[in-house]
C-alpha cells in the first residue's frame, strides 16, 4: 500500500435499530492533509468519526490507519492519534494540570516526561495562569483549548476534532483555527467534522460532504464550489431605456438568462472571459453601467444543493 | 521532539486511574460525607434509639449493632462506585480512555482500587464511633484486624456489582436510587438491627436469604468468639465468586457499545 495514506475506510456502514445511519462509505486521507466531513446535524459524521476511532463497532467495512486495520491492531490503531470530542471530555474534578499529567502518563510518558509535557503545552495553549484552576471555573473556549491540548500530548501522526469550534464565539474560534493550522504546518493530519461551511472552507484541504450517512460528493473546496455552485454577476444598468439592450447582449455574451430588478440586471455566467466580452460590448454600444459586482460560489451553495439534513 | 512511548503495564495504567479517582475525591471531599457521616449518624441514632427497645441498653446493643452499621455502610460506600462510573460514562470522559493506548478494564479497575480507600474509610468511621459508644469487643485485637479485611472484601465485591449496574443503567440518578433502594432493603431486612427471631414468618425467610445476614452473623461470630467459623468461609467463597462473575460481567458491558 501506498505510504502516504493516513486514513482509509472502505464500505464503511452501520446500522442502529434496522435504521442505517452510515451508508457504504469510502474514502482515504492522506498524510499531512485537513480532511473535512461536512454535512448537516444527524447526517452521520460523529458515527463515521467515532468508528475510525475505535469507538463504535462498524456493522460492515473496513478501516485502517497507517495500515494498522483498528480491528486487529486497535492498541497500534490507538497510539497513533488524538481524539478531541464534541463535548470537551476533559475531567470536570480536577485541575488542567492533573489533566495533562494523568493523561501523559496513560499515554506512557514516565513521571518526568509528563511533568515536562504539561508544562509545554499548559504554555503552548495560554493556560499557565489556570493551570491549578478547577475545570468548572473555565470559559467554553479555555475548555476545548485543554481538550485539543490533552490530545496533542504524545504529538499524534492524526487528530481527530470533532466539531472543533461548535458553541464557541467567533474570537475563540478564530484563535482555534490558528491552532489547528499550525499543527498541520508541523505534519500532523487532521480529520474535523464541522457542520460550518466556513470552516470547512478556511480549512480543509478536502471536503466530504454527507447527507443521511451517505457520502455525496469529495474533493477540494475550490472544486466543490465550480462543479455545484455558480458565479453570479450582477450590474447597475444608469438610463432606463438601456436596460433591455443591455440584458440582451448579456443573455448572448453569458449565454444566460439575466433577472431583472428595477435597474440591477444579473447573470450567471460560467468564465471570466463571458463577463470581458459582454462588458465590451456594453460599451461599444455607449451603454453605462455601475456597481458591477461579481459573486463567486460559496460552500453554502454546495451544502444546500446537496444536502437535505433531516427537516 | 519526538516523545517516546514506552510500553507501560496495565498496572501502571491502573494505578494511574485510581490517582485519579483519588485526586477527585481530593477536590471533592463532600463525595466522602456518605462514608464518614452517614456510619456516625446512624450509629448514634439507632443505637441510642434502639437499644433499650431491643437489648435492654445501649451497651448491651453495640455488638449487634456495630456489625449491622458496618455492613450498611459499605454497601453505602459501594454503590458510589456505580454512580461514578456512570458519571464518567455521562461525561464523555471514558470515550476519551477508550481511544487511549491502554488496557480496556484499566478505567473500570482504576476506579476499583480507588474504592478500596472508600470502604476503609466508611469501616474506620463505623468502629470508631462504636468504640467512642462504649463497644469493646472481647477478642484480641488481630480479629478486629480480620472483620476489617473481610468488610473490605465484602464491600470491593459488593462494588463490582454496582459497577455492572453502573454501566448498564440510564442515568446516574437511576443508580442512585438503585443504589438507595437496594442499600436499604438489604440492611433493614435482614439482622442487622434486630435479632431475626422478632420477625413474622415470612419475613424472617427473606431475612435469612439476605446475604447481608449472613455476612453480619459472620462478622458477629469472629467478635463473639474470636475464631473463624464456617460462615465466614462462605462469606469469603461467595465474594470470590461475586468478583470473577461481575467483573468479568463489567468489563463485557464496558465494552459493549463497540
Amino acid at each position: 500500500m501506498q505510504n502516504n495514506i493516513a486514513i482509509n475506510v472502505e464500505h464503511l456502514s452501520k446500522t442502529f435499530n434496522n435504521q442505517k445511519v452510515v451508508d457504504d462509505v469510502s474514502f482515504t486521507v492522506k498524510k499531512g492533509e485537513v480532511f473535512g466531513l461536512l454535512g448537516p446535524n444527524g447526517a452521520g459524521k460523529t458515527t463515521i468519526l467515532r468508528m475510525i476511532t475505535t469507538l463504535l463497532k462498524p456493522t460492515t467495512g473496513n478501516i485502517t490507519i497507517f495500515d494498522h486495520d483498528i480491528k486487529k491492531d486497535s492498541k497500534l490503531a490507538r497510539s497513533t492519534f488524538g481524539v478531541t470530542g464534541q463535548y470537551a471530555a476533559v475531567d470536570e474534578d480536577i485541575t488542567a494540570k492533573e489533566n495533562l499529567l494523568i493523561f501523559s502518563r496513560l499515554n506512557g510518558l514516565s513521571k518526568k516526561e509528563a511533568q515536562i509535557r504539561t508544562k509545554e503545552l499548559l504554555k503552548e495553549f495560554s493556560l499557565e495562569k489556570s493551570a491549578d484552576k478547577s475545570i468548572k471555573e473555565f470559559s467554553g473556549g479555555m475548555r476545548r483549548r485543554l481538550d485539543l491540548a490533552i490530545s496533542l500530548i504524545t504529538r499524534p501522526e492524526i487528530i481527530f476534532l470533532d466539531e472543533p469550534t461548535t458553541g464557541l464565539d467567533p474570537r475563540t474560534r478564530t484563535q482555534m483555527w490558528d491552532t489547528i493550522r499550525n499543527l498541520v504546518k508541523h505534519g500532523s493530519t487532521v480529520f474535523l467534522t464541522t457542520q460550518y461551511l466556513e470552516e470547512a472552507d478556511t480549512l480543509a484541504d478536502r471536503i466530504a460532504v454527507i447527507d443521511h450517512g451517505k457520502l455525496i460528493r469529495i474533493g477540494t473546496p475550490d472544486k466543490l464550489k465550480h462543479e455545484i455552485g455558480e458565479s453570479k454577476m450582477s450590474l447597475k444598468i444608469i438610463k432606463n431605456i438601456d436596460i433591455l439592450p443591455a440584458a440582451k447582449i448579456l443573455q448572448n455574451a453569458l449565454n444566460s438568462k439575466p433577472q431583472i430588478i428595477n435597474n440591477t440586471i444579473t447573470t450567471r455566467f460560467k468564465t471570466t472571459e463571458q463577463i470581458i466580452d459582454g462588458l465590451s460590448q456594453l460599451s461599444t454600444d455607449k451603454i453605462n453601467v455601475s456597481n458591477l459586482t461579481i459573486q463567486e460560489p460559496s460552500l453554502d451553495d454546495v451544502f444546500m444543493a446537496l444536502t437535505i439534513g433531516k427537516n | 521532539m519526538e516523545i517516546k512511548k514506552n510500553r507501560i503495564s496495565t498496572i501502571q495504567n491502573i494505578n494511574t486511574m485510581a490517582y485519579r479517582n483519588l485526586l477527585k475525591t481530593l477536590h471533592n471531599p463532600d463525595h466522602l460525607m456518605d462514608v464518614l457521616i452517614q456510619p456516625v449518624m446512624f450509629m448514634i441514632l439507632f443505637g441510642y434509639l434502639f437499644g433499650g427497645a431491643i437489648a435492654g441498653g445501649v451497651h448491651a446493643y453495640l455488638p449487634i449493632i456495630v456489625p449491622g452499621i458496618l455492613i450498611q455502610t459499605i454497601l453505602s460506600a459501594a454503590s458510589g462506585s456505580g454512580t461514578q462510573i456512570k458519571e464518567d460514562m455521562e461525561t464523555g470522559i471514558f470515550d476519551r480512555f477508550k481511544t487511549l493506548p491502554i488496557a480496556h478494564i484499566a478505567p473500570l479497575a482504576g476506579q476499583l482500587l480507588a474504592d478500596i480507600l472508600r470502604l476503609v474509610l466508611a469501616i474506620i468511621a463505623s468502629l470508631t464511633t462504636g468504640y467512642l459508644m462504649g463497644w469493646r469487643p472481647n477478642v484480641a485485637f488481630g480479629w478486629i484486624v480480620v472483620i476489617i479485611l473481610i468488610t473490605v472484601f465484602t464491600g470491593w465485591a459488593i462494588s463490582w456489582i454496582y459497577a455492572f449496574i453502573g454501566l448498564m443503567a440510564k442515568s446516574a440518578t437511576m443508580v442512585e436510587s438503585i443504589s438507595l433502594m437496594t442499600m436499604l432493603l438489604l440492611s433493614f431486612l435482614s439482622n442487622a438491627f434486630i435479632p431475626i427471631n422478632t420477625l413474622p414468618k415470612f419475613l424472617r425467610i427473606i431475612a435469612n436469604l439476605n446475604p447481608m445476614t449472613h455476612v453480619i452473623t459472620a462478622i458477629r461470630q469472629i467478635l463473639a468468639t474470636g475464631t473463624f467459623s464456617n460462615t465466614a468461609w462462605i462469606v469469603l467463597i461467595s465474594d470470590l465468586a461475586i468478583v470473577l462473575i461481575f467483573a468479568s460481567l463489567t468489563v463485557w458491558a464496558y465494552n459493549r457499545q463497540n
